[in-house]
């Protein structure tokens, strides 16, 4: 991971002409393989966060405005390739990005994303990608603040999903040939997928809960994570607003202007460059 | 080029050492040729290609022809994008990404597998170019574009940003909207935008041209003796490469 600059943290090269210099909000992302109760998480955690105060955003995989209907209608014709399937969950991803959660971030809200790039990491892997490409690919996203990753394992995702709502073409990854049924496709598929999740968890210090517990206990564990981290974020705000005022009370007899005057970052950056970016709102 | 360019890739040996190959991407013999042109808007890049296309025929080579930004994968998706001005530079090059990944799957390799020539009117260095003008790190966009075939020749030709200009408005009266870089706001008036944006397209054009082993055409001699230039180079790559296998 490349700590990016203005203080953001980029995957990779990170988006050069978008202004990430203050980013106010804190970005919280539920990981986990389909079925594992990510989404009932999501919508708990945000009804307890409003309750506190919290302005939240939701953002969930294939949601944006752009692509939507497109990988909908990949999905249904099964007229995806590997690399296309990788390539259209970028683009989706970079849309909501920079159309949803950088401006959220901007205006300090708390952005629950419902699957990040380590969805796509997973589902490309498993499917023939080199790890460090699609990695590189997904170099212009933001590194979540808090990746809470859902943990179970494929026979009691089996059972649930079994269970409630039943077993999906793509989530028992059939594209693949697995095996000669879509149980042991789903099976297969998804115990490699949670191989990937499992790895990646060192790999990027996810914070691992148990999703094999029941729905409360679970959700329990988020909020603690989850207000930990909201009263870190609080302390460095008024640390930092502390920072701005003390050299108007203790140094007020300079003369000198205390706010920093930002120089252009580099030389290549033109100013009519970075104007172009997303406009702050 | 370098010395077994093209004589095999995978899903991205074309690329190496520019790229990491996908995991399963077994290097395959390739017999094919391909062919590519660049060129920003109004440097009669297309034209040269139709003439090359009508002269492999004529010597009884097979050949297709495949165009930047034309798969049916992504087609709906970029036209709203476009017609809404939804698109910011990184989408704007995640698209072209998809349908390039579509086209190499489908509209390529097959054909390189089987033997035969593939045009290409424009190819990755046109990403390279344009999403670098629009302010993407270069550098993210030559990992995203590694899984690539490298072209056994790419033509560059080369034409002042005026003569481009002069061509465009007389022929289509009209300058089209991400063309002229208008979502990076440098003028509103189209032509100025224009000029602007596809000014630093042929800067990094010029940028990368060592790079990447470009033949270079100066755009601005007369069509037909750029195509003479075009076709001694062709017939050199099917004569060196035509012979023998490479080790």
């Amino acid at each position: 991971m490349i700590p990016g600059k203005d203080g953001a943290r980029f995957f990779g090269h990170g988006l050069p002409y978008a202004d990430v210099r203050d980013l106010k909000g804190t970005l919280i992302t539920l990981e986990g393989t389909d079925g594992v109760g990510r989404t009932t998480q999501v919508a708990l955690l945000k009804e307890w966060l409003e309750v506190q105060g919290y302005g939240v955003i939701e953002t969930g995989w294939t949601r944006s405005e752009l692509m939507s209907e497109t990988i909908g209608a990949a999905k249904a014709g099964h007229n995806l390739n590997q690399l296309t399937f990788s390539l259209l969950y970028a683009t989706d991803f970079a849309d909501r990005l920079e159309k949803i959660i950088l401006p959220a971030l901007r205006s300090g809200f708390v952005v629950l994303a419902d699957r990040y790039v380590f969805t796509a990491f997973a589902r490309s892997v498993v499917r023939g990608a080199d790890p460090v490409w699609i990695r590189s690919v997904f170099g212009f996203a933001l590194v979540p603040d808090l990746t809470l990753y859902l943990k179970t394992d494929a026979d009691t995702l089996v059972r649930r999903v079994l269970g409630s709502r039943g077993i999906d073409y793509w989530e028992s990854g059939m594209d693949m040939h697995l095996g000669t049924d879509l149980f042991e496709s789903f099976r297969k598929y998804q115990w490699r997928l949670i191989r990937q999740y499992n790895r990646m968890a060192r790999e990027f210090g996810f914070v691992t809960v148990d999703a094999t517990l029941g729905v409360d206990e679970i959700q329990a564990r988020i909020r603690r994570r989850v207000q930990a981290l909201l009263d870190d974020r609080r302390m460095q705000v008024l640390s930092t607003s502390l920072d701005t005022i003390r050299p108007l009370l203790f140094e007020a007899e300079e003369d000198e202007v205390a706010a920093p005057v930002s120089a252009p970052r580099s030389a290549d950056e033109a100013p009519a460059r970075a104007a172009s970016g997303p406009s702050q709102d | 080029m370098s010395q077994n360019a093209g004589r095999e890739f995978g899903y991205s040996v074309g690329f190496i050492p520019y790229g990491k190959r996908m995991a399963n991407g077994r290097p395959a013999l390739r017999r094919g040729r391909l062919i590519v042109v660049e060129g920003i808007d109004g440097s009669g890049k297309s034209t040269q290609i139709k003439l090359l296309h009508k002269w492999l025929q004529a010597r009884g080579h097979q050949v297709v022809f495949t165009e930047w930004n034309s798969s049916d994968l992504v087609r709906q998706a970029t036209k709203r994008g476009k017609k809404k001005n939804l698109l910011t530079p990184t989408t704007f090059s995640l698209l072209h990404a998809t349908d390039f990944a579509d086209r190499l799957t489908y509209r390529i390799i097959p054909y390189l597998k089987s033997g035969i020539t593939v045009l290409a009117d424009r190819y990755i260095y046109t990403a390279f170019a344009r999403d670098s003008a629009r302010g993407v790190d270069p550098r993210w966009a030559r990992d995203l574009y590694s899984f690539a075939v490298k072209p056994d020749a790419a033509f560059y030709f080369r034409v002042p940003i005026d003569v481009a200009v002069d061509r465009i408005l007389g022929s289509r009266a009209k300058i089209k909207f991400y063309e002229a870089g208008m979502d990076l706001g440098l003028s509103p008036d189209p032509v100025e935008s224009f000029r602007m944006f596809q000014g630093r397209v042929i800067e990094e054009y010029d940028r990368i041209t060592e790079e990447f082993g470009f033949r270079v055409i100066d755009g601005t001699r007369s069509i037909d003796s750029q195509q003479q230039q075009v076709r001694s180079i062709v017939a050199r790559l099917y004569n060196e490469t035509g012979l023998a296998e490479a080790s």
